[in-house]
């Protein structure tokens, strides 16, 4: 017994002797996870001798291990404050990767298409619109046959990166939810019921007659739910597509900050979806020996190749202005 | 008059049979409902090259749980090899030496709230005791974690079944003049031992199946570890990434992996208990 | 619970062993005991730092709102407003109908399987429910969300038509919520109930059963009679033991609970309990204040728990001195 325990020990703590293997470790966002997973995979196939391995704890999260350096990079959809740049000790990079966008998904028998404002979105998850033949619905929406029916809202329990798209477009269009509600990756919601990640706001959603909800353009793609457009700032009605929220990138191109940490929700541009979302791997500008390279050449090929790989999986590649932009910024990493 | 009343009792028994016994197959009954269902949905995804595959990018076919596997075995290994032994001593401590005394209580009272903490919070503690200090998640500090929550079961199974061992056998031990030590080592454990085994295998089975804890200790790796001061990827984590994420293929893995997972179980515990059940009947 | 092999006065401990011999204590002993006392320490000691790192960790929030804490029902991350009062509810509410749900469920089972089944039968449903013990939480909540979730939904309406008069079941029929979250909660605690009440209803001494067979009592006066009051104090520790794993399960409860802070009568509203709220925003909580709070809901759980466990052994200690 005291034999076999031995041995036993010796072979779990022994590191395996495989290749002498560099790794990488990231930890950030969910709502990125799909592709970040893609590329890093398919940058293992590229280069076998580096293993990049990156978890979704949540942005917070990421934001968190980065400042306590026990990750090597870190991934966001909302950007730092000056604060956590303050406390990671030591200047953050934000380098937008792709983009996303949330969609207004619903359950409403015998309607397949609806078009939303913003002024309606806000008023439904204020409570304030209760009932989904409310006059403001039928304003917007006059050849559906909208039915005396509740409206339950469904939103994210869990604190999220497409929670903090979500608000922040409705704190820009609505003053009443900037006064009451705010911005964050998690809000003090009026009303509603929180559903854990994308996959359960669009269960409840499916499952719910009269439920309204907000996931990410992908899980309503993939799920088959309805999902409304919404009128832009241009004042047309967008359906979200990726090359909508692209557009909504080029748009605020133009007024880029240098950190990029910028937010891309109604934003200006005929074809532009307006609850859209940039989302950011976090690098520090120095990094220990060695690391700072590779992250430097995993970046150029995402640059150069994981960008064709994003709309396939629902995510929008950076217009062709911001990427080069990035490229700048990518060389400044030591 | 007393037919009548006599009538009436055995009407009450007999309902009170059918009740109870409708309780115990309602109980029984949803387990199988449980297997039931994980067997329909993740069977058909269950194949070779799932069991021996790393996971493959998204939108290609035949990504497998290998690495989470191993990696379940290694981290449940290591959690056992810490938390077995302290258990076990514990338990013993409290049977041998601990039948009054304020710290025997306090260790009792300590090992029941740690039972009842959630499995997130001591994966919080892990993170503060392990991770921070040595700036990386490891599967060291998951298997800490895992054997924080594996301890309290341990100890107290230990200590239930040495109190069965009859106190005869111990005083014939001392009375041939064998040191204490020796006496419950070699004499009260080993009688006990098909219990204590028994409880041991049944909380690692119980740990095998945590996910909260892992999150922030362990962490999850896509690819093999790199030893144990490294990330690694664990069978229940794989399950909820998979499970949360938008994509059909993902779901289908999620629920063969669960089903893994609930057949390692179940494996272990039927073991367990068949194992456990011809010296029960002794003891009791 | 226990069946001790030989009265206590037979099994001094080492010192007492010494002294009655009137010799020092062996040095392989003394070294034996210090070690296991060392190991049992250790849980102690994990136990220990464990509270004493929740508390230091959610000083800030302690700081911030001082007790009120406790008892305030808004939880506001963006305006870094907390109050644990509706996760309190949600967990107590929650608890106390699975209790509610598993206790009656579990003590039933219990007797049928220890008196009243035929054997080969009891073995066989006993084991399917101690089995469903080792079900991982994870997989009891895809369960819960795709089983029961619509059958909570099925079943509310008609709860709502026929109890619709009482506070608990007014309200529109989500599916996800309380009620819900009790029933998934009763699932995991019942193999506990049943496994730990068997245990007890088996050490009731035959004698007193005989006895009350002797007087033409049926199988059920028996079981009601002599059975249930002597092993009340035991079925009393192992609802409290059930309690303690149900205060704490995390995963299944928040899929299956709403996730919504609110405090409301009804069982059809969702909720929100302290754990699953430390599962949902732990990860993306980035501000210091919102983790501070989330740790300090962690610290208020290991107290409920803690005084939980002290109530239930106090119980059981007065329960065992009245017998």
């Amino acid at each position: 017994m005291k034999r076999i325990s031995t041995l036993l020990a010796a072979v779990l703590l022994a590191a395996p002797a495989f290749a002498q293997v560099q790794s990488l470790n990231g930890a950030g966002a969910t709502f990125p996870y799909p592709v970040y997973s893609k590329w890093f995979d398919e940058y293992h196939k590229v280069k076998p001798e580096l293993q990049i391995n990156y978890q979704s704890i949540g942005s917070g999260g990421g934001i968190r291990q980065l400042t306590e350096k026990t990750v090597d990079f870190g991934a966001s959809d909302g950007p730092m404050t000056d604060e956590q740049i303050a406390k990671a000790g030591g200047a953050v990079l934000h380098l937008p990767t792709v983009m996303g966008a949330d969609v207004p998904v619903f359950n409403v028998e015998g309607v397949k298409e609806l078009k939303f404002d913003g002024p309606a979105l806000a008023g439904i998850f204020l409570g304030k619109i209760a009932k989904w033949n409310d006059a403001a619905l039928v304003k917007l929406n006059p050849g559906a046959k909208l039915p005396d029916q509740a409206i339950t809202v469904v939103h994210r329990s869990d604190g999220s990166g497409t929670t903090y798209c979500w608000v922040d477009y409705l704190s820009k269009v609505s003053p009443e939810w900037a006064k009451t509600v705010g911005k964050g990756t998690a809000v003090n919601w009026p009303v509603g019921l929180g559903g854990k990640g994308n996959e359960g706001v669009s269960g409840l959603v499916k499952q719910t007659p009269g439920a309204i909800g907000y996931v990410e353009l992908i899980y309503a793609m993939q799920n088959g739910i309805s999902y409304g457009s919404v009128k832009n700032k241009a004042g047309k009605f967008v359906l979200a597509t990726v090359d909508g929220v692209t557009q909504a990138a080029a748009g605020a191109a133009k007024s880029m900050p240098k950190d990029y940490r910028v937010s891309i929700t109604d934003a200006p541009g005929a074809k532009a979806y307006p609850i859209s979302t940039f989302t950011w791997l976090l690098v520090y500008a120095k990094n220990p020996e060695g690391k700072g390279a590779e992250i430097k050449a995993f970046l150029r090929w995402m640059l150069k190749h994981g960008q064709a790989m994003a709309p396939a999986l629902g995510y929008a590649p950076l217009p062709a202005s911001v990427k080069a932009m990035v490229a700048k910024t990518v060389e400044t990493i030591q | 008059m007393n037919g009548a009343i006599y009538a009436r009792r055995r009407r009450v028994n007999a309902a009170m049979l059918t009740l109870t016994a409708a309780c115990a197959v309602l109980s029984a009954s949803v387990l199988l409902a449980i297997l039931g269902y994980i067997a329909w949905k993740g069977a058909s995804s269950l194949s070779w090259a799932f069991l021996t595959n790393l996971p493959k990018p998204v939108g290609e076919a035949g990504g497998g749980i290998a690495n989470a596997i191993v990696g379940s075995a290694k981290v449940v290994g290591l959690a056992g090899l810490i938390g077995i032994p302290v258990g076990v001593a514990s338990g013993v401590y409290l049977a041998e030496y601990g039948r009054r005394g304020r710290f025997a209580f306090c260790v009792r009272y300590a090992a029941d709230v740690m039972n009842g903490v959630p499995s997130i919070v001591i994966g919080l503690f892990a993170y503060a005791l392990i991770v921070m200090p040595m700036k990386r998640f490891s599967a060291l500090s998951g298997s800490v974690a895992l054997a924080l929550i594996m301890i309290p079961i341990v100890l107290r199974n230990t200590e239930e079944f040495l109190r069965l061992v009859p106190g005869t056998i111990r005083e014939a031990a001392l009375a041939l003049g064998v040191p204490r030590w020796k006496v419950v080592l070699f004499v009260m454990v080993p009688t006990a031992g098909r219990g204590i085994l028994t409880a041991a295998l049944l909380a690692l089975a119980r740990v095998a199946g945590e996910t909260a804890p892992l999150i922030f200790t362990a962490f999850g790796n896509r690819f093999w570890d790199d030893g144990m001061l490294n990330p690694i990827a664990t069978l229940p984590h794989a399950i909820y990434n998979y499970a949360i994420s938008p994509y059909e293929d993902w779901h289908r893995q999620a629920w063969a992996a669960a089903l893994i997972l609930m057949l390692f179980v179940l494996a272990i515990n039927v073991a367990a208990r068949l194992w456990l059940r011809p010296s029960a009947g002794a003891a009791h | 619970m226990t069946t001790a092999a030989a009265p206590e006065r037979s099994v001094p401990d080492a010192r007492g062993a010494a002294r009655v011999a009137g010799s020092r204590e062996r040095a392989g002993d003394r070294l034996f005991r210090l070690l296991l006392t060392g190991a049992a320490g250790l849980i102690l000691l994990a136990a220990l730092a464990l509270a004493w790192q929740l508390g230091s960790a959610s000083r800030a929030t302690w700081k911030a709102f001082g007790l009120s804490f406790l008892w305030t029902s808004t939880w506001d991350p963006v305006n870094e407003v907390f109050g644990a009062l509706p996760f309190l509810y949600g967990t107590a509410a929650s608890s106390a109908l699975a209790m509610l749900i598993a206790v009656p469920l579990g003590v039933g089972s219990a007797v049928f399987l220890t008196e009243l089944a035929p054997r080969r039968l009891a073995e066989a449903l006993c084991f399917a429910i101690e089995l469903l013990a080792a079900v991982p939480s994870v997989i009891l909540g895809l369960m819960g969300v795709f089983l029961l979730i619509p059958a909570v939904r099925f079943v509310e309406p008609l709860l709502g038509a026929y109890l619709g008069f009482l506070p608990f079941f007014r309200g529109t029929p989500y599916g996800v919520g309380l009620l819900a979250a009790g029933l998934i909660l009763a699932l995991m605690i019942l193999p506990y109930i049943t496994t730990i009440t068997r245990e007890v209803l088996l050490t009731v001494p035959r004698p007193l059963k005989e006895g009350m067979y002797a007087l033409g009592a049926t199988r059920w006066e028996a079981v009601r009679g002599v059975s249930l009051p002597y092993a009340r104090s035991g079925i009393f520790g192992a609802a409290f033991l059930a309690l303690g794993r149900a205060l704490g399960e995390t995963m299944a409860v928040t899929m299956v609970i709403g996730n919504t802070p609110k405090i409301s009568a009804s069982l059809f509203d969702p909720a929100y309990s302290m754990a699953a709220v430390i599962a949902n925003e732990l990860a993306e909580a980035a501000s210091d204040a919102h983790l501070s709070a989330l740790i300090a809901i962690g610290f208020v759980l290991l107290v409920v728990t803690v005084v939980i466990n002290g109530l239930a052994r106090l119980m059981i200690y007065r329960l065992e001195k009245g017998a």
